[in-house]
């Protein structure tokens, strides 16, 4: 069974690399592809490879011109390889190769063909990588061998429909990667921020978009070139709407794509606009943090007894704030508001999303019935058990991978976006209250879970900082003094440094 | 048979019926179903002068959390006019040291029950245009009422706030308030002050 899987996945495998490969299926004589990096150029060469008794081999001399090897067979019929210094040793009729006393299995024996020797497939990934200094791995459901530090993500697409007219393609880039999705005349162009791209499809063997194609919304997908997906759009191709949703280790970029016909939208709920990635793609400066200045326009906010309002003090602070991290960090800093006007709940939280942001932190000062009560407060988002239940049940849709396993798909509506990022949000949390210690006043409980309107959508770690309390009078004429804002964001900045540095 | 007997049995006579129809009314408005119960302000079937006793919320000392008041308050006929006796009297301002956790001018539009559950508060304008505007302040205002009507009535687990007549996104500005709210706990003061 898992073999008749693996051979499955090897049918449907795409390989990206080739250029221009558009539809390109893979027989058992598939060559290998090999990629380098020479001078940031990615350079791609092919390894032909010979299938005998339904295992695949290469040439010992095809990989010892290219990685710099010294085969040499002795008397006795042992053959050795070597490179720099260290030597392989490999016998004719045994599954194994040697290194420095280390013995490495491989599916099958090394084959005399002629005047070549063959060895298996594996013996890229297995042992060469032990004998060259290079970084070798071998990705054999794509037939790629990528030396060196490249960024290859494994892109996994899938299409399904979503309704009789409508359809989603979901992309997981795996390291994540972001992408950038526009769509050029009659083409929907995802253009990856990597080195080269490893595509397979997921869900449909015979035909990549099958069920997109007959709804008349995608007619084909190709591979433009190492690091461009493009789909052909078919005659309904109405619209699409771009979402992103980040994991620890993969990056889901799903494109729903609506109907000429079609209603723009079937959901009740106001949705905003969808992170679409617009234009060629931006030089990589990682994702960026967005901050959110609270309150602003005709909504003051909080305010103190001697007439500071909370709308000037978010503004200043996180003007402050973005300065200090674009030069401690070298990132990008958005501000959801750069002046004092008044933004909706939604925009703020779209424009993390939209901006694929890494943090969002939403800057307040707080009031209270009680002028004695001072000190920063932290908050996250808190969701019901209800709503845990309903991003669960959409999580929980597990479908059939390729190596038979099941997958989850971890699509969840856009007021629950937070429900995943809770943990890191509350790490995040902590690592300001301890920045803050000793700088910065802080409640007695300084961290707090509340269903927090700006945080709810929020598709990333995302706080609310609440700096202290315009309604005590000590902390009105802290909290508007140029020198405590930059003490606060000082503190601010270590914390997402400490925050940023454990993620990793 | 004198003239007194004859007025005697006419006086129970008359008693007797009089009591078996007011049960009737009773036995038949007990139970009659009603899936969305509503009290205006003003519109109480209560008898004057019955009391019951009410958990009601107010502003710790530190202000950090919700204290809870064990008060009397106006009888009510269901969990609807119940409520609105309850969140009524919780909105009304108190004296000190009670520090109440609502904006100034606050009033009870209505009320209203669905089959589920859920309680609609509407409030007028107040709530949210004379509010302090502080996310902790905004914490309190919401959980004093979501609590004062959760914890007195089992029958009702979830309360929306709403302000004058419409669904609101939230009162100052933090508090998601688009989805019924259930009893939070984690709020309230660990050791409640002495009933009053």
């Amino acid at each position: 069974m898992r073999a008749v899987l693996r051979r499955t996945a090897l049918a449907v495998s795409i390989l990206a690399l080739a250029l221009f490969s558009s539809d390109l299926l893979f027989s058992q004589q598939t060559p290998l592809t090999v990629l380098t990096k020479d001078n940031n150029t990615v350079v791609r060469r092919t390894l032909p490879t010979t299938s005998i008794n339904d295992q695949e081999y290469v040439a010992l001399d095809d990989l010892a011109s290219m990685f710099q090897l010294v085969v040499r067979e002795d008397a006795l019929g042992a053959l050795s390889v070597t490179s720099k210094g260290k030597t392989l040793l490999l016998t004719p009729d045994q599954p194994l190769a040697s290194i420095a006393g280390r013995v490495v299995s491989l599916p099958a024996p090394p084959v005399r063909q002629g005047r070549r020797w063959l060895v298996p497939v594996d013996f890229i990934g297995r042992a060469l990588s032990l004998v060259s200094d290079l970084k070798i791995a071998l990705r054999r459901p794509s037939h790629l061998v990528i030396v060196g530090d490249l960024r290859v993500p494994r892109v996994q697409v899938r299409y399904d429909t979503s309704g009789a007219f409508t359809g989603r393609v979901t992309m997981d880039a795996t390291p994540r990667a972001n992408s950038a999705i526009t769509q050029e005349g009659d083409q929907l162009v995802v253009r990856f921020d990597a080195d080269a791209i490893d595509v397979s499809y997921s869900n449909t063997v015979t035909a990549p978009l099958a069920a997109a194609a007959a709804q008349g919304l995608l007619q084909g997908v190709r591979v433009a070139d190492a690091v461009t997906l493009t789909f052909t759009v078919g005659p309904r191709f109405g619209g699409f709407k771009v979402t992103t949703q980040p994991s620890d280790t993969s990056m889901r970029q799903t494109i729903d794509i609506t109907n000429v016909a079609a209603p723009q939208s079937t959901d009740a709920s106001p949705q905003p606009t969808a992170p679409v990635a617009a234009g060629p793609p931006q030089p990589d400066l990682g994702r960026p943090i967005v901050i959110d200045p609270g309150h602003g326009g005709d909504d003051d906010g909080a305010k103190g007894a001697q007439g500071t309002k909370e709308k000037e003090v978010t503004l200043a602070v996180a003007h402050r704030l973005k300065t200090a991290l674009e030069a401690r960090l070298g990132i990008r800093v958005l501000l959801t508001r750069d002046d004092d006007r008044s933004v909706t709940m939604d925009d703020r939280t779209a424009m993390a999303n939209n901006g694929k942001a890494d943090l969002f932190i939403s800057l307040h000062a707080n009031a209270s019935w009680r002028p004695s009560l001072a000190g920063a407060t932290i908050l996250t988002a808190r969701f019901s058990a209800q709503d845990e239940q309903a991003a669960h049940a959409v999580a929980s849709e597990l479908l059939p991978a390729m190596n038979g396993a099941a997958r989850g798909i971890d699509f969840i509506p856009w007021d629950l976006a937070q429900i995943q990022h809770v943990a890191r949000s509350e790490a995040l949390a902590r690592s300001i209250v301890e920045h803050f210690q000793g700088k910065v006043p802080v409640e007695m409980n300084p961290i707090d879970a509340a269903p927090m309107r700006v945080l709810e959508p929020a598709n990333m770690p995302a706080v609310l900082i609440e700096l202290g309390y315009l309604t005590n009078a000590e902390q009105e004429k802290q909290l508007g003094s140029p020198d405590f804002q930059n003490t606060i964001v000082q503190a601010l900045v270590e914390a997402v440094v400490r925050f940023r540095d454990e993620g990793r | 048979m004198t003239r007194r007997r004859i007025w005697f049995f006419v006086v129970v006579y008359s008693l007797v019926f009089v009591s078996v129809i007011v049960w009737i009314t009773l036995i038949r408005r007990r139970a009659q179903p009603a899936p969305l119960e509503s009290a205006t302000s003003g519109s109480t079937t209560t008898p004057p002068g019955r009391k019951i006793t009410a958990r009601l919320y107010y502003v710790s000392k530190d202000g950090t959390k919700l204290t809870g008041v064990d008060r009397e308050v106006p009888y009510g006929e269901g969990a609807a006019a119940q409520a609105q006796q309850i969140v009524s009297a919780q909105l009304a301002p108190v004296p000190m040291p009670l520090v109440s956790a609502i904006p100034p001018g606050t009033a009870l539009r209505a009320l209203y029950v669905d089959g589920k559950g859920a309680a609609f508060v509407d409030l007028s304008k107040e709530a949210s245009v004379a509010h302090t505007g502080g996310s902790q302040d905004e914490l309190l205002t919401i959980y004093a009422i979501v609590n004062a009507v959760t914890a007195n009535l089992p029958s009702i687990t979830s309360v929306q706030l709403l302000v004058d007549g419409k669904e609101v996104e939230t009162l100052a500005g933090h508090i998601d308030l688009r989805k019924p709210l259930q009893k939070n706990l984690t709020i309230i003061e660990a050791e409640p002050a002495a009933p009053r």
